[in-house]
């Protein structure tokens, strides 16, 4: 049984890789053993520390892509060319390796299955990954609210997680739509280019649906996709946004 | 090049300076008004420290510093209210 941490601290501890998955050919995730994990909500985050043997620390933010009710807390990284921490975690960590984190952290991007309205959920690339965790949290509380995935990716190999949302798609509740914009194989049916207003206005529901809208990408992707929807005429208070971007990778 | 996020990006730090979660938190920008979410704040995370300016009027409304190990929070224009 998992202690509580201390109310008001938020304490580096170390956690053991108990499985890698290779999600796409620049997406590792690493599944952790934290003893001191005291659960999460959908959507945060946890921080994580490299120390070089000169003492030397480079800090970064990784989203959650497990499910609260899921074992083992899983993080998705994508490997950002020369960054300095992204690639370790990537290329170098392997089961049985230690890795300092802290977490979770976040009160502004979490979803919960108590939540009324329909969720819409809208991410480019790596921006998936707090998107799973909240799928994953739907499927395994199943709530009586529809869901829905609007992701944008620059090829259907750069799906991240895609079997498994695919499989998602054949729940009546769940709806999944993908955007493909560099790339996409013979016979895609699917949305081809950017997510746009347009796009946005077809795949989503009407304001007085009152649906609960996270968005989470890169910060143009976000930033644009944002501004669409309220264009679109959905209320700003109802949508939370979460941008990701270089920190130094 | 300057990466622009959002106070996401340094929910950790300011967890550790203020002793709670605070992405949620909402401040009130000194300049214009604004009433923000810490989250909903332009973060530039690659200055000597992270910057934080308000989505509205673009004025510096708080910094984060970390060094050796502490975190430091300065708040030169935003008044932080409780939690919704």
């Amino acid at each position: 049984m998992a202690r509580a941490a201390l109310p008001g601290r938020l304490n580096w501890q170390l956690g053991r890789v108990v499985d890698t998955i290779q999600e796409t050919h620049r997406a590792k995730s690493l599944v952790l053993d934290l003893p001191n994990w005291p659960g999460h909500r959908a959507g945060q985050h946890v921080d994580i520390r490299l120390t070089s043997d000169d003492g030397y620390q480079a800090q970064r933010g990784y989203s959650i892509a497990s499910a609260p009710e899921d074992d083992g807390v899983t993080l998705t990284v994508d490997r950002l060319e020369g960054g300095e921490v992204s690639p370790y975690l990537t290329d170098v960590v392997e089961p049985g390796d230690e890795i300092e984190v802290r977490g979770p952290i976040g009160g502004y991007f979490v979803w919960d299955a108590l939540l009324s309205g329909p969720l819409l959920l809208v991410s480019g690339g790596s921006g998936i990954v707090p998107m799973r965790a909240m799928l994953r949290h739907w499927a395994a509380a199943r709530p009586p609210v529809k869901v829905r995935l609007l992701h944008s990716a620059r090829s259907l190999d750069d799906v991240i997680y895609r079997d498994e949302v695919m499989r998602l798609a054949a729940f009546d509740e769940a709806d999944v739509r993908i955007a493909l914009t560099r790339v996409w194989p013979e016979g895609w049916r699917g949305h081809r280019g950017r997510i746009d207003r347009e796009f946005l206005l077809d795949a989503s529901w009407a304001p007085k649906d009152e649906p609960r809208i996270y968005v989470c990408g890169p910060t143009g992707f976000v930033e644009a996709a944002a501004a669409a929807l309220v264009e679109n005429g959905q209320r700003p208070e109802t949508i939370k946004t979460e941008r990701f971007g270089p920190t130094g990778g | 090049v300057t990466y622009l996020l959002d106070g996401n990006a340094i929910a950790g730090d300011l967890f550790a300076a203020f002793g709670r979660e605070m992405t949620d938190v909402v401040g009130k920008c000194g300049n214009c008004g604004t009433a923000s979410a810490v989250a909903e704040l332009c973060v530039y995370p690659r200055a000597p420290g992270a910057v934080a300016r308000c989505p509205t009027c673009d004025v510096v409304v708080m910094v984060v510093v970390t060094i050796g190990g502490g975190c430091h929070v300065h708040l030169p224009a935003l008044e932080l209210q409780e939690p919704a």
